[in-house]
């Protein structure tokens, strides 16, 4: 089995995420000095480098990952296919930025890229979609839950990305409602199909690394893929409450998003009986995974709040926004996408992390650390942003209240260099072991 | 055997459901609330907006990045003088040059984004399980 095309997606996905936070960091300059950088890289394509680059990070690396999990034990069906689709990505990767640097912006939130870019990535979800189920068609129906969350990942990530770009033709465009109805109906279904491609390789991690199946068979794992879906599906207008589309619109979507109390509570009975159990794994994939249920807790109660209307009157249009997006991105996604990395060098040679044990040890502190630091000053400066936004005649001008919120910046960009110090330490060996394996 | 079965009658009644759903949003759930349909002008004051990614900083309705204050009603601050601050380059705004023309667009744009409601909504009802029912410009 060559596993070349797998290790890259998964190199170049570290390679964007690098890019990624360097440009965070930029971004974050902007931030405190207005003028930084202003008349080479404004903040306009700053923060969309940052984006993309972020996300380029999580898409890829799930994509490697599910690549390589799905080939351990199956015969890809297609591996020039599979060449083809890094090929494809990695080559719109550089228009994207090309796009961006030229201003020449789609100026959609997330794609900010020019609009014909479209084309190249469907073909490459396509190209993936074909593999993936010539690969494992045979098996899906009686398989574990987490070949079915790929699956629906891949599926509704082409439903869902065509869908966004709808924006298109006149009848989205030229009406204010329908145009940000469009937008924001397809973004929840894009993350919550990204959501089931790293959920669903969280799950299979985990299975292994326990050596019990268990956990992705049966009636309970497939409820909660099912939640997921219905949340993907139906979800998506907790983020425009505010607008004035029809009432139905924004109670059908309060009501799907509370049934994910139902995630929170089955987190924490599950807790309190694995605190019964003294099961001692010694694996840092299986540390990073920890991690994220701590994150995913945090992030769960902050989504929920956020998705009761009367609350998100106040929390919408702030950092608290960003918090929760940047929370999960990092938290929650860039936590298991770390954990798989881990799970798959050390599967390919134990002993090649051996020599960076302790500096991977106090990464790992100093990566959540500075995330927690990180996300409390995008929830502080959110809090301040809200009251502002409440006042019926402010006594304070946008630029003196942006002014008024640079100490929490501070704090903010502070948290992110740390932030970008640890994932250095962390990536780096990661990142030599899977160059070092596709050189043999 | 049964249990698979089901799994996959579920999910194929949600993806009609989601057929189902999607229709309806974009025909009855977003009709007409007001008239929110944009002029040509309009229209290409959008398209200026989108490739110079204004949203980076700027929000419409509270969505878009968080740099810069939120541009919903700035027609009804400043009218016809919103036109003066899209080449001044303040703050971290970029100095652009657009000509007569397009700041007229930009305006139109403004324009029908104004009509189609209120950001930050303050004149809104809340209910007692937490939802809310918000201003409609029409009423
Ligand atoms: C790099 C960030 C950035 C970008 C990009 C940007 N702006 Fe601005 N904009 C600002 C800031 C900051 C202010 C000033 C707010 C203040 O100090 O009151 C502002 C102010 C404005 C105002 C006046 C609003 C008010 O209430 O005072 C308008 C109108 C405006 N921008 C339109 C635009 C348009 C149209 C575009 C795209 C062509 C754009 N901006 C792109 C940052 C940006
Ligand atoms: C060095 C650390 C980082 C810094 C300093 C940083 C900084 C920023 C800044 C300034 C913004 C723009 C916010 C705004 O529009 O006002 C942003 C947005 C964003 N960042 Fe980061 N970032 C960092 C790391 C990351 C990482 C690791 C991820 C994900 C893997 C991420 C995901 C995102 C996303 C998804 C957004 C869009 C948020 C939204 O519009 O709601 N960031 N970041």
């Amino acid at each position: 089995m060559n596993k070349k095309t797998h290790f890259s997606f998964l190199i170049l996905g570290i390679i964007s995420l690098k890019l990624g936070l360097f440009f965070g960091l930029l971004a974050g300059a902007q931030y405190m000095v207005p003028e930084f950088l202003k008349e080479i890289i404004p903040f306009s394509q700053m923060r969309e480098l940052h984006v993309t680059m972020v996300i380029s990070w999580i898409i890829l690396t799930a994509t490697g990952c599910i690549y390589y999990f799905i080939s351990i034990d199956n015969k890809l069906a297609f591996p020039k296919l599979e060449k083809a689709h890094i090929i494809i990505f990695g080559l719109t990767g550089i228009l994207i930025l090309i796009s961006i640097l030229t201003n020449n912006m789609g100026g959609r939130e997330y794609m900010t890229y020019n609009p014909l870019l479209f084309f190249p990535i469907i073909i490459g979800w396509l190209l993936f979609a074909i593999n993936y189920y010539q690969t494992i068609i045979k098996k899906i129906v009686f398989g574990p839950v987490y070949l079915w969350m790929w699956m629906t990942g891949i599926l509704f990530m082409i439903i869902t990305y065509s869908e966004a770009h709808l924006w298109i033709f006149s009848f989205f465009k030229g009406d204010v409602i329908k145009d940000i109805t469009v937008q924001w109906k397809s973004y929840g279904g894009i993350v919550g199909s990204w959501n089931m491609l790293i959920y669903g390789t969280a799950i299979y991690v985990m299975s292994k690394i326990k050596g019990d199946d268990r956990i992705a068979k049966g009636k309970i794992a497939f409820f909660f893929y099912f939640l997921g879906l219905t949340n993907l599906m139906f979800g998506w207008a907790h983020h425009t409450y505010i607008i004035p589309h029809k009432p139905w619109i924004r109670i059908l979507a309060y009501g799907i998003s509370m049934t994910e109390w139902i995630i929170l509570g089955s987190m924490i009975l599950n807790w309190r009986k694995s605190l019964n159990q003294k099961q001692k794994i010694n694996s840092p994939a299986y540390k990073w995974l920890l991690s994220t249920d701590v994150w995913i807790f945090l992030n769960l109660v902050l989504a929920l709040l956020i998705s009761i209307p009367t609350i998100n009157l106040f929390t919408h249009g702030t950092h608290i926004t960003v918090a929760h997006s940047m929370g999960t991105t990092i938290g929650i996604n860039s936590t298991i996408l770390i954990a798989a990395i881990f799970y798959i060098v050390s599967k390919e040679n134990k002993f090649s992390l051996n020599k960076y044990k302790k500096r991977l040890n106090i990464a790992f502190w100093l990566f959540h650390i500075s995330l927690l630091v990180f996300w409390g000053s995008l929830l502080y400066s959110g809090y301040l942003k809200g009251i502002w936004d409440q006042m019926d005649m402010p006594k304070t001008s946008f630029s003196e209240f942006i002014t008024d919120l640079k100490p929490v910046i501070h704090v903010l960009v502070s948290g992110g260099l740390f932030l970008f110090i640890s994932i250095e330490f962390i990536t780096n060996p990661l990142i030599k072991a899977l160059i070092n394996k596709s050189k043999k | 055997m049964n249990e698979q079965k089901q799994n996959l009658s579920v999910f194929i009644i949600l993806i009609l459901l989601f057929t189902v759903h999607t229709y309806t949003v974009y025909t009855s759930g977003t009709e007409n609330i007001n008239s929110t349909r944009m002029n040509t002008s309009a229209i290409k004051g959008k398209a200026l907006w989108q490739k110079n990614n204004c949203t980076s900083c700027h929000q419409i309705y509270g969505l878009g990045g968080y740099l810069g204050p939120d541009l919903t009603n700035v027609y009804s601050r400043y009218g016809d003088g919103v036109k003066s601050f899209l080449n001044a380059g303040i703050e971290s705004m970029p100095v652009y040059s657009f000509s007569d023309k397009e700041q007229q667009d930009l305006l139109e744009f403004f324009k029908s984004l104004n009509e189609s409601g209120f950001y930050p909504n303050k004149d809104v009802e809340k209910t007692w399980y937490g939802n809310i029912k918000i201003r409609d410009k029409t009423r």
